[in-house]
C-alpha cells in the first residue's frame, strides 16, 4: 500500500524527533536563562526579555524559519572573516532548523517557566537566602525542583506544538517526516495515502509525549492535595 | 581573548564543516530531487536521475569529492550565494537574468518548453486564447518567468515542486501546465493515470527566456571552477559517458547539438 | 544596508497579502467559532456518548500538525475520482476555500477545548443555585453556563487567534499569495531574503499588536470581574 516508502517515512520520523529534541534542549535553556531575566531587578535585563518573547510571538514560525535560514548563513559569512576565519562554516539544514525552532520555542518557554517560578511561594526563595545560601544554591536546590511541578502543564503544552513546528523544517529542505511524504506522494501521485501515514505517526509522536509527561507530572506531584472532582 | 571566545561562541552554534579553499576539491552540489526524470527521490530515500547521474560523472572527472545536497527550487540560487553549495546541477537554464547574479557553465542538455492540459481543451495557445486561464508553473523557473511575461492575461499560479504543479493539472486545479517538454512527457504523460492530457500549442525556446540551455550554476568569482566543469562536459561528451547516462532516460540526444 | 527600494517597491504585494490573510483569518475564526460552542457543551456533558466523540475529534486535530491537515485536505482529497466528481468539488478546487476549511477545522478542535474545560470549571455552586431555582438544562446552559464560560474562555481564546494568525502563513505553501507568500515572491525574484522576510515579520507583528489590544478592550468589558484588585 505504501508502495514501499515505509523505510523512507521511518527514517524521516527519526528525524523529526531528533530535530525536536534537540531544539528542546536549546529552547530549555534559553527559556530559563529568559525567566530569570524576565524575573531579574535589572531593567535592561527585563527589557531584551520582554523584546525576545513579543518579537518571537508575535511573528509565525515558518517566517521565522525562513528568515534565520536564508539570512542567518548570509550574515555569519559576512561575520566570520571579520574574525579571523578564512575559511566557510557551513550551516546544515539539520542545525539551521533546530537552531531555529530552539530559538523560538525558547521564547514560548521563559513565559511557562517564569509563571512556574511566580507560582513557588517567596517563603521558599527567603528561607534559603537566610540559610545562606549562594544565589546559584537557591535557584538548584529550591526554586528548580518546585518549579518543575508547576511548569509541567505548559511544558507538555511547549513540547506538543513543538513537535508539529519541526513539520515546518521541510519546507527549509530538511529531510524530514513531512518531506519524504512528500516526496512519496509526488512521486506515486497518493498525497493522501502518504499525508494520512504522516499523521498518524505525528499522532503516535503526541499520544507517547503526553503519556510519559503525564507520569512524570504524578512523580513530581506526590504529597500534592489534589481537588476531587 | 576576544578572537578566542567568540570563535568557541560560533563553533559551539554552527557544524563543523570547515570547507578549505586549498585541500583536494570538495564540492556541494545542489540538486532537486522533486524534477523526475532528471532529479528525483527513489523509494529507497536516495536521489537519482538524469541530473544525478552526470553530476557524479562530472565529479569523477575531475577527481572531486562530491556530496549532493537537496534543496527547493527556488532555494538553490541563494544557498549559493550563502555558500552552503558550490555548484547547482538541476536543470537550471542559463539565462541573461540569472547570469546576472550566477556564473554558468556550458550548457549540458538543451530541451525546449511547452504547455500541457487536458486532451482536446481547444485551447488556443496565445495571450487571448489564454485570457482567464489558470497557468501552473514552478516558482522561479524560466516557465515562471515566460508566462508571467507572456500571458499577462492568464492567472500564473505558481509551486515550489513541479511535481505538485502536474498534482493540480490532474485534479482540474489547472488549466493548464508550462513546463519542460521533457520533465513533462517522462515526469507526467508518460504515466497510466494522465492518459488524458497531452502538449498543446507550440515548442517555446525563446533564447531570452528559456537560454541556451541547462548549465551547472556557480557563484560568480569561481571562474577557475568552472572551466573545469566545461573541461568535465565536454571531456565525458567524447568519451561515451554522456551517451551513457542519456540513453538510460532518453531515446533521442538531449544535448540538443552542437 | 537593508535594500529599502526593494522593500517599498513590494509594499502592494505585501498589503495585497495582508488582506489575503485576514480574510482567511476571520473566516477560519469565524466558522470554528460558530461550531466550537455547540461542540464544546457536547464534550463538557457527563454523557460519554456525547463527550467521547468531541474528545477524538479535538485529539486528532490538535495532535497533528496544521501542516498535515492542510495538504490532506488541499492534495489529499483531489487524489479520488469521486471527490474531484462531486458537487463539492468546485469549492475544493479553490485553494483559498481548502486553506480555510484546514485553518476553521483546528481553530475549532482547539476552540471547543477552551470553551469546554471553562464550562466545567464553572463555580459550583452557580450550577446548583440554578437548578434550586427550577432552571431547565436548555436555560441553565443558555443564561448561566455559557455566558459564563465564554467570558473566562477570553484569555485562552486571545492566545488562539495569535496561534491562528500565525497558521495563515503557511497557506503560502500552497499557492495562495498571503503575506508569507508576497514575502517568499520577492525573495525568489530579488534574492534579498533579509528585506523579503523582515517586511513580512513587520506586518505580522502590527497585526498581532491590533488583535492583542482588541482583546484587551474586550476584556475590560466582558472579563473586569475577573481583573486583579489593585
Amino acid at each position: 500500500m505504501l508502495q514501499g516508502f515505509l523505510p523512507s517515512l521511518i527514517e524521516g520520523a527519526g528525524t523529526t524527533l531528533a530535530v525536536a529534541i534537540c531544539s528542546l534542549l536549546i529552547a530549555v535553556v534559553l527559556g530559563l536563562f529568559g525567566a530569570l531575566m524576565k524575573l531579574s531587578k535589572s531593567r535592561l535585563l527585563r527589557g531584551l526579555a520582554t523584546t525576545y518573547t513579543t518579537v518571537i510571538r508575535g511573528v509565525p514560525d515558518l517566517v521565522l524559519m525562513l528568515l534565520i535560514f536564508y539570512g542567518g548563513q548570509l550574515a555569519i559569512n559576512e561575520v566570520a572573516p571579520k574574525l579571523g576565519f578564512k575559511d566557510v562554516i557551513d550551516i546544515n539544514p539539520f542545525v539551521a532548523g533546530v537552531a531555529t525552532i530552539g530559538f523560538i520555542f525558547g521564547a514560548y518557554l521563559t513565559e511557562t517557566f517564569r509563571g512556574a517560578m511566580m507560582a513557588i511561594p517567596p517563603g521558599q526563595r527567603e528561607a534559603g537566602i537566610a540559610y545562606g545560601m549562594a544565589p546559584g544554591q537557591v535557584f538548584l536546590r529550591i526554586v528548580f525542583p518546585q518549579m518543575v511541578r508547576f511548569a509541567i502543564p505548559g511544558f507538555t503544552n511547549n513540547w506538543l506544538v513543538l513537535v508539529k513546528s519541526t513539520a515546518l523544517v521541510s519546507v527549509i529542505g530538511l529531510s524530514d517526516m513531512m518531506n519524504r511524504a512528500g516526496l512519496a506522494a509526488g512521486s506515486t501521485r497518493e498525497p493522501f495515502t502518504f499525508y494520512m501515514t504522516a499523521a498518524m505517526l505525528y499522532l503516535l509522536i503526541t499520544t507517547v509525549s503526553v503519556l510519559l509527561l503525564r507520569s512524570l507530572e504524578k512523580r513530581y506531584s506526590l504529597g500534592v492535595k489534589v481537588i476531587a472532582l | 581573548m576576544k578572537k578566542t571566545l567568540a570563535s568557541a561562541l560560533l563553533v559551539l552554534l554552527t557544524s563543523v564543516t570547515l570547507v578549505s579553499a586549498q585541500e583536494a576539491k570538495k564540492l556541494k552540489i545542489g540538486v532537486e530531487g522533486a524534477y523526475p526524470p532528471f532529479s528525483q527521490i527513489g523509494t529507497d530515500g536516495k536521489l537519482k536521475g538524469f541530473d544525478i547521474d552526470i553530476a557524479n560523472a562530472l565529479c569523477a572527472q575531475m577527481k572531486a569529492q562530491c556530496t549532493m545536497v537537496q534543496q527547493e527550487f527556488d532555494g538553490l540560487i541563494p544557498s549559493l550565494q550563502a555558500k552552503k553549495i558550490d555548484a547547482v546541477i538541476a536543470s537550471m537554464s542559463i539565462t541573461d537574468e540569472r547570469k546576472k547574479v550566477v556564473e554558468f557553465s556550458d550548457k549540458y542538455y538543451h530541451t525546449p518548453a511547452r504547455f500541457v492540459g487536458k486532451k482536446g481543451n481547444g485551447f488556443n495557445a496565445t495571450v487571448a486564447g489564454m485570457k482567464g486561464k489558470r497557468i501552473g508553473v514552478q516558482r522561479t523557473t524560466t516557465h515562471d518567468r515566460f508566462a508571467t511575461e507572456t500571458f499577462k492575461e492568464s492567472e500564473i499560479v505558481r509551486y515550489a515542486k513541479q511535481d505538485d504543479v502536474f498534482l493540480d493539472l490532474a485534479s482540474g486545479r489547472l488549466d493548464a501546465v508550462m513546463v519542460d517538454q521533457v520533465a513533462a512527457s517522462q515526469g507526467f504523460l508518460l504515466l497510466p493515470t494522465s492518459k488524458d492530457f497531452a502538449f498543446f500549442g507550440p515548442v517555446y525556446i525563446e533564447p531570452k527566456y528559456f537560454g541556451a540551455g541547462a548549465g551547472i550554476g556557480m557563484r560568480k568569482a569561481d571562474t577557475a571552477l568552472r572551466d573545469e566543469f566545461n573541461n568535465a562536459i565536454k571531456a565525458i561528451r567524447a568519451n561515451g559517458v554522456y551517451k551513457k547516462i542519456n540513453d538510460k532516460y532518453f531515446e533521442f540526444d538531449i544535448y540538443g547539438g552542437k | 544596508m537593508l535594500n529599502v527600494d526593494v522593500m517599498i517597491s513590494s509594499l502592494p504585494l505585501y498589503f495585497n497579502g495582508a488582506l489575503v490573510t485576514l480574510k482567511l483569518l476571520l473566516a477560519a475564526l469565524a466558522a470554528g467559532l460558530i461550531f466550537a460552542i455547540p461542540l464544546a457543551v457536547l464534550r463538557a456533558s457527563r454523557n460519554p456518548w456525547a463527550s467521547r466523540p468531541v474528545w477524538l475529534f479535538t485529539y486528532i486535530f490538535r495532535g497533528t500538525p496544521l501542516l498535515v491537515q492542510l495538504f490532506l485536505i488541499y492534495y489529499g482529497l483531489a487524489q479520488f475520482a469521486w471527490v474531484r466528481e462531486s458537487v463539492v468539488w468546485p469549492m475544493l478546487s479553490s485553494a483559498w476555500f481548502c486553506a480555510m476549511l484546514a485553518f476553521a477545522i483546528n481553530t475549532c478542535a482547539y476552540t471547543t477545548e477552551i470553551i469546554a474545560g471553562a464550562i466545567t470549571s464553572t463555580n459550583h455552586g452557580e450550577v446548583e443555585a440554578a437548578r434550586a431555582m427550577g432552571m431547565s438544562p436548555v436555560t441553565l446552559y443558555r443564561r448561566i453556563l455559557l455566558p459564563s464560560a465564554l467570558r473566562r474562555s477570553l484569555p485562552a481564546y486571545s492566545n488562539e487567534v495569535i496561534m491562528m494568525l500565525h497558521g495563515t502563513s503557511i497557506a503560502s505553501i500552497v499557492t495562495l499569495l498571503d503575506i508569507t507568500g508576497a514575502a517568499r515572491e520577492v525573495n525568489s525574484r530579488f534574492y534579498l531574503p533579509f528585506e523579503a522576510f523582515i517586511t513580512a515579520a513587520a506586518f505580522y507583528l502590527a497585526l498581532t499588536f491590533v488583535l492583542v489590544s482588541l482583546f484587551h478592550l474586550a476584556e475590560k468589558r466582558w472579563l473586569v470581574h475577573l481583573a486583579p484588585r489593585t
